[in-house]
């Protein structure tokens, strides 16, 4: 590297061309202030507050952008515009979700007590304490049944789409079966494994196994998409490494292309688990109302699901039983919280790791 | 193991890839192909060790013979063909879930092989000091394979093809996604390994071929859809100096290509 020769540069120039004029700093929060008094001013004159944070909002995505072109140029203006409605897209999608935690967790924790946590509804009546023991306890062993079902099933669809099928019609017709599949509604799920059970074990059958059937069909179809997902990332270099090696393929899907992909497939299908987990309507038709505590899902008497405890303490309407319908549905709440928990560390804790 | 090939030509479906190909490979030599892109030397090289097979619709039409043995013959398991022909890849791809450890023995592990402690790690260490690796990674056995060097991989990756002790390594150009020292590295262990296996190499680089290999197998393709086919096969020196195909000439000297 030689010296910089001062002399190369000596014509000065007057202005940099590659400068323009820019905002003040903390423009935007100038603009968001004054878009907020905006707002305010016209809660003030009498709109509402939905309507107050629209006239707030759309007056920083006109301002703002103004502002810049004004000043600056007309690209920078697109790139504020841009910005600000991701941001306001961002912020449509998840106030409600707050909003919607935050009511949970407000209405529901003054009713969780370790009583609401190990009682049933046993003949409870009047001001007696209830408590969604049975429920918990159902929904536990429904899901599980489910899972039971559903994720052998699932896996091992979709190792035949990915691994053997490969474009052939058997498995363009499954692909397009699961495909129907994710879009049965849940309540014909739940008639079918209704109208199933009445069929075997006579009519009017709503018992704890019925339940896991119908979740398994809408348990099925995801855990099928998402462990096909998860194998078609796993490279074929790999899969042609393990061949090379005089490895035949039942056994590079079992110890090479699974293990590579499990991270992502238990995630899969722990979120596959955690959307079936709150399903009202098929259990209510397959699994029924018991007020009481059942813990054998083959027996042919109903068993109790956390999203039918919040249904029938809500259709109740007296004030415990909404009281106990928030209390149920922060346990449920709290119960996704912990899967989609899991889920996340178990897909970390199997990652391939990269050694860097 | 001599590999004979007799009028073998290989297809894709309705598509035929390569046409006519009848060779004799050296027991204990290395054996370059070289040709333009496309002129069928890698899909050659893949049914020596019946790779090819994994692409749906593939298939062979005449007779390859390893040591004597028909490779294509009826009942014959691809599975057997490939513990006696290895081979190394073009990117290399060591098993991300598995440590340099695991990846040296993964041809035993995934065949669920059972095998004492001190027996494993004979085979690791002979096959990373086979692959000149040995020291670059013996103090850190127990990391992922996948945190070593490109040219580090791509040894593991030899290593573990010469694990399952083949007779037979096939190279789909091994150096191309290298740096030249990375090269220089697998170009010496060629030479070595050359003392104890077969050896076929596709490269795309002719001063590679001329390095490294005992002869050379020229490919080329008559026109842009047609099969490709061989033009010339012989001793390398003579193939680099004086070859019989005015076409072999043309390309070695840069003239197309």
């Amino acid at each position: 590297m030689s010296k910089i020769d001062p002399s190369v540069d000596d014509v000065v120039q007057e202005e940099n061309m590659l400068a323009h004029a820019t905002l003040p700093r903390g423009a935007q929060w100038l603009v968001g202030v004054a878009a907020l008094a905006l707002g305010g001013l016209a809660v003030v004159l009498g709109v509402g507050i939905v309507g107050a944070a629209v006239i707030g909002v759309l007056a920083f995505l006109i301002g703002y952008p103004l502002w810049a072109l004004l000043v600056e140029n007309k690209r920078s203006a697109t790139d504020k515009l841009v910005t600000g409605l991701v941001w306001t897209a961002f912020a449509v999608a998840v106030i409600p979700l707050i909003w919607l935690i935050y009511t949970v967790v407000s209405r529901g924790a003054a009713t969780i007590s370790p009583e609401f946590l190990t009682f049933s509804m046993r003949s409870v009546t009047g001001d007696d304490q209830g408590g969604l023991y049975h429920a918990l306890i159902g929904t536990l062993i429904v899901t599980g049944i489910a899972a039971v079902i559903s994720i052998p099933i699932g896996i091992m669809t979709a190792i035949y789409l990915i691994e053997y099928g490969k474009g052939n019609r058997l498995a363009k017709g499954i692909t397009f079966l699961v495909d129907v599949m994710t879009g049965i509604p849940s309540i014909v799920a739940g008639l079918f494994a209704f109208a199933l059970f009445t069929l075997i074990m006579g009519p009017g059958t709503r018992f704890g196994f019925g339940g896991g059937v119908a979740l398994s069909l809408l348990m099925i179809p995801t855990v099928v998409r998402s462990t096909e997902e998860m194998l078609k990332l796993v490279p074929d270099d790999l899969r042609e490494a393990a061949y090379a090696l005089g490895v035949p393929k039942w056994r590079t899907i079992t110890k090479m292309v699974l293990p590579t992909a499990i991270g992502g497939i238990v995630t899969g299908v722990v979120l596959s688990i955690s959307r079936v987990i709150g399903e009202t309507a098929p259990l209510l038709v397959a699994s029924g109302f018991n007020p009481n505590l059942n813990t054998n899902a083959f027996d042919d008497s109903p068993m109790m699901t956390v999203p039918v405890f919040i249904y029938t303490q809500l259709s109740e309407a007296t004030a415990k039983g909404v009281e106990y319908a928030w209390g149920g549905a922060l346990v449920l709440f709290i119960l996704v919280m912990v899967l989609n928990l899991i889920a996340r560390i178990v897909g970390t804790i199997f990652a391939p790791k990269t050694g860097r | 193991m001599s590999i004979q090939v007799k009028d073998t030509s290989i297809f894709y479906g309705d598509f035929k890839a390569v046409e006519d190909v009848t060779m004799s490979v050296k027991p204990k030599s290395v054996t370059a192909f070289i040709g333009p892109s496309g002129c069928g030397k890698s899909t050659f090289l893949r049914t020596l060790n019946r790779m090819h097979e994994v692409i749906p619709g593939a298939y062979v039409e005449g007779k390859i013979t390893i040591a004597g043995q028909d490779i294509y013959g009826p009942n014959v398991d691809p599975v057997a063909v490939r513990r006696k022909v290895g081979m190394v890849f073009q990117r290399p791809n060591p098993f991300p879930t598995m440590s340099i450890y695991d990846n040296v023995l993964a041809g035993n592990k995934l065949n669920a092989k059972r095998m004492k402690k001190s027996e494993a790690d004979t085979i690791v260490e002979s096959a990373l000091r086979g692959a000149n690796l040995w020291n670059e990674v013996k103090d850190r056995l127990g990391k992922p394979g996948m945190g070593l060097s490109g040219g580090q991989q791509q040894r593991l990756c030899i290593a573990r093809a010469i694990a399952v002790q083949p007779e037979v390594l096939l190279m789909d150009e091994p150096c191309s996604a290298l740096d030249p020292i990375s090269t220089a590295a697998i170009e010496d262990l060629i030479h070595e390994l050359k003392s104890d296996y077969t050896i076929v190499i596709v490269t795309h680089n002719m001063q590679q071929a001329a390095r490294v290999s005992d002869d050379t197998g020229f490919f080329n393709l008559k026109a842009a859809g047609q099969p490709g086919h061989l033009v010339e096969f012989n001793p390398t020196k003579q193939m680099f100096t004086n070859p019989d195909n005015p076409d072999t000439e043309a390309y070695i000297s840069g003239r197309f290509g």
